[in-house]
């Protein structure tokens, strides 16, 4: 974005691309739905807390409601009885929405490697970012936030279902 | 959400001793609090009857975090199993392992040194404090003050520091070992842990000070979610639960385990069984919690940090590089376990939650034949149709949160 | 209070009590299937014993062709603060064994948990239905026949339905 000021009586103005705008707008005011299940909710907790703050990257509120929200963190195992209503609140949330697995039992089944449990998200859900880690860092969650800010940024769309022709 | 399966919940409300009214405004009505809930502390699922505001049954409903671990359990080592018992009640990992271990110690017959024992009651006491610090949090959220979730989160990443200089790990710990712990407690963390018992009660009382003498804060919760002496003894509950009911059971000082004889504390005991009860029994946990913490500081004694088994514990690192007696007994324990005799035993501790007790079944070989987890969670939200009958929607969320329930242990 | 533990019930039970065992300072009680209520009512209501805590119930699979399963019963006395072990055998053709719902109401979701995890029957249970997996979900995941990675296909999931889309 480019700044132009003239001299018209002190008062600057700037010009820029509609999309860029937009995308401006869109990533500083990613408002997360925190689908918290297990231990990951409760870093996703601390990532909420006043230490390592994340309001201060325009997530300022984390309302539980998925109609709400454009960013899903799906925080904790996702057993095969949980995915019905997981991929529900995904499809509740209106476009553009983004999706985070956060934690390695989202990512691929981490340490679960059980009848229970669902080998990885991706099987029913387009994911945009994984974090690692068991759970990972609150640290680390913002960095998987800011890459998806960066995705925003570069114009990336967000991934949807692939269409079966 | 198969029609079938909400049909047999149905049934299973029908079956209870309700008595059909006649109805016509259609005022009783089915309400599905879901397994996503900003109040239901995780995913637990309530079926709940209505009639107009107030609440006539309710049916929980589990496994929504079912992964599975005693099955895996049966398929790995006993040292193996260790970090899976820190994701079952995730928000004390310390004391989980500690409680797992000294199961698995009194299977093999073996005791942890002295040193190692203080270390152990340490770690169960801040984790019991960090527990209670998010339970506090959480609970007066769900009730309406939220500037006492902010502090609570502030003095819990204290203790996740100090957990960090300890364990090496924030969260999930994974610290106790076969006989003792992974590795020795510094000076500096002694002193992190001095610093912070020091300052902690000041914080403690500034978050009373809110809420002790609220009005609204007494209004949504006394009275409210009562339980009786008979009625709780009959289903199961434990922990500060049952305590608030007038119980005076904890198992610290029925069955003594590690040092807790030696040590001098009290348990906070209070008659009425509602939410405030239970809230001021858990406030008065964590007074104590700091008063052990204390003494445990004051009395640490030097001596080895882990016991010297070499059938059972797994030898120092530096030894198994050099010599060769050591680097057998490493490679035959991590591939196979150890020879623990065959038999069975229980052994429970008072977690932050209620009683976690281990059954394991051996079959003589490196791996559990059946090992059973009893989580206190599972005990208490049993408790929860007794507690929600005829109190409204909102205190739903009071009494929910009062008994404070993990699902990651109740659904194991 | 274990010697007085066994004195009582070899008064009162002398056919049905099948053997007493002690490993790590832990009784153990092996009791007849039939008389495991009366057993459990004759410990709660005594005055000297009064067993009114029930702790754990839970199921063992031991895999051999005599007595496969095993219901073990932990329970504690609040007065006496003294722990005690009962256990049920149980074989395949008849997979059933008396419910203690009547006897302490804690049992309830304990026998649940048994029935769901290895397909051990109770009679006289209120509400016997799964509690951990869905309702349709047709084996027992905790017997040692079954694999530790589930049956592919036993459980579908919601993508699954789902795929075929039309094109936008």
């Amino acid at each position: 974005m480019g700044i132009n000021t003239f001299n018209i009586e002190e008062q600057g103005f700037l010009t820029t691309k509609l999309s860029e705008f937009i995308r401006w707008a869109q990533r500083n005011s990613l408002w997360p739905m925190p689908l918290g299940i297990s231990c990951c909710a409760i870093e996703m907790m601390a990532f909420a807390a006043p230490k390592f703050d994340v309001a201060r990257f325009g997530s300022e509120f984390l309302r539980f409601s998925p109609r709400q929200s454009d960013l899903l963190i799906v925080a904790g195992t996702v057993t095969y009885k949980m995915a019905r209503v997981v991929r529900k609140i995904y499809d509740q949330m209106p476009d553009p929405k983004w999706v985070i697995a956060m934690g390695v039992c989202t990512s691929t089944g981490g340490m679960y490697r059980s009848y229970a449990v669902v080998q990885g998200i991706d099987q029913f859900l387009p994911v945009d970012v994984y974090v690692s880690g068991c759970p990972p860092r609150p640290e680390n969650l913002i960095n998987g936030l800011l890459k998806i800010q960066e995705l925003i940024k570069k114009g990336v769309p967000p991934k949807r279902d692939p269409i079966y022709i | 959400m198969s029609e079938e399966r909400m049909e047999k919940i149905i049934e299973s409300l029908g079956k209870r001793n309700i008595e059909a009214e006649f109805d016509p405004l259609g005022t009783e009505m089915i309400l599905n609090v879901g397994p996503q809930h900003p109040a239901t502390h995780g995913v637990l699922r309530l079926v709940l009857k209505l009639d107009g505001e107030y609440i006539v049954d309710a049916v929980p409903e589990l496994g929504y975090l079912h992964r599975g671990k005693e099955k895996i359990a049966e398929n790995m080592t006993f040292l193996e199993f260790l970090p899976h018992t820190d994701r079952m009640d995730y928000l004390a990992p310390p004391a989980n392992n500690i409680a797992y271990m000294l199961a698995v110690e009194k299977l093999f017959g073996i005791e942890a040194p002295r040193r190692a024992q203080y270390i152990r009651v340490i770690l169960s006491e801040l984790s019991r404090i960090s527990s209670h610090l998010v339970w506090l949090g959480t609970f007066a959220m769900d009730v309406g003050a939220l500037t006492v979730f902010m502090w609570c989160f502030r003095e819990r990443e204290k203790i996740l520091s100090i957990f960090d200089l300890v364990t090496g790990v924030r969260f999930t710990t994974s610290y106790a070992r076969i006989g003792g712990v992974a590795q020795d407690i510094t000076d500096e963390a002694i002193h992190s842990i001095k610093e912070f018992i020091d300052n902690f009660p000041k914080e403690l009382e500034q978050c009373e000070k809110l809420l002790n003498k609220n009005r609204i804060f007494i209004e949504r919760t006394d009275g409210i979610g009562v339980i009786t002496k008979e009625q709780a003894i009959d289903i199961g509950l434990s922990g500060p639960n049952l305590r608030a009911c007038g119980v005076p059971r904890d198992l610290r000082k029925d069955e003594p385990y590690l040092v807790y004889n030696e040590l001098d504390f009290d348990i906070p005991v209070y008659e009425e069984g509602d939410c405030l009860a239970r809230y001021y029994v858990r406030l008065g946990e964590m007074k104590e919690s700091v008063k052990i913490v204390r003494q445990c500081i004051e009395k640490l004694p030097s001596g080895p940090f882990k016991a010297d088994e070499p059938k059972a514990t797994l030898p120092k690192k530096e030894l198994v590089y050099t010599k060769m007696e050591e680097l057998i007994h490493d490679f035959i324990l991590t591939n196979f376990g150890g020879t623990p005799p065959v038999g069975e035993v229980y052994h429970a501790v008072e977690n932050p939650k209620g009683e976690l007790g281990f059954y394991i079944v051996s079959d003589g070989t490196g791996f559990p034949w059946r090992l059973k987890v009893r989580s206190p969670s599972f005990t208490n939200i049993q408790a929860l149709p007794i507690m929600l009958k005829g109190h409204m929607i909102a205190d739903l969320v009071a009494i929910i949160g009062s008994i404070d329930p993990v699902m990651g242990e109740a659904d194991k | 209070m274990k010697e007085k533990v066994i004195e009582k019930l070899n008064s009162t039970f002398k056919d049905d009590i099948v053997e007493v065992s002690e490993f790590r300072n832990e009784l153990t009680i092996v009791v007849k299937k039939e008389k495991i209520v009366d057993v459990c009512k004759f410990l709660r209501d005594d005055p000297e014993l009064s067993f009114d805590y029930l702790v754990d119930i839970c199921g063992v699979d031991y895999y051999r062709e005599k007595d496969r399963f095993a219901v073990v019963y932990n329970i504690w006395s609040l007065k006496n603060k003294f722990r005690l072990r009962l256990k049920v055998f149980v074989d395949e053709p008849d997979l059933v064994v008396p419910s203690v719902t009547s006897v302490w109401s804690a049992a309830n979701w304990h026998e649940r948990e048994t029935f769901d995890m290895f397909g051990i029957k109770f009679s006289g249970h209120p509400d016997l239905r799964r509690i951990y997996m869905p309702e349709d979900f047709e084996y027992y995941p905790l017997r040692k026949d079954f694999p530790l990675q589930g049956i592919p296909g036993s459980i579908p999931l919601p993508g699954q339905e789902k795929i075929k889309r039309d094109v936008r």
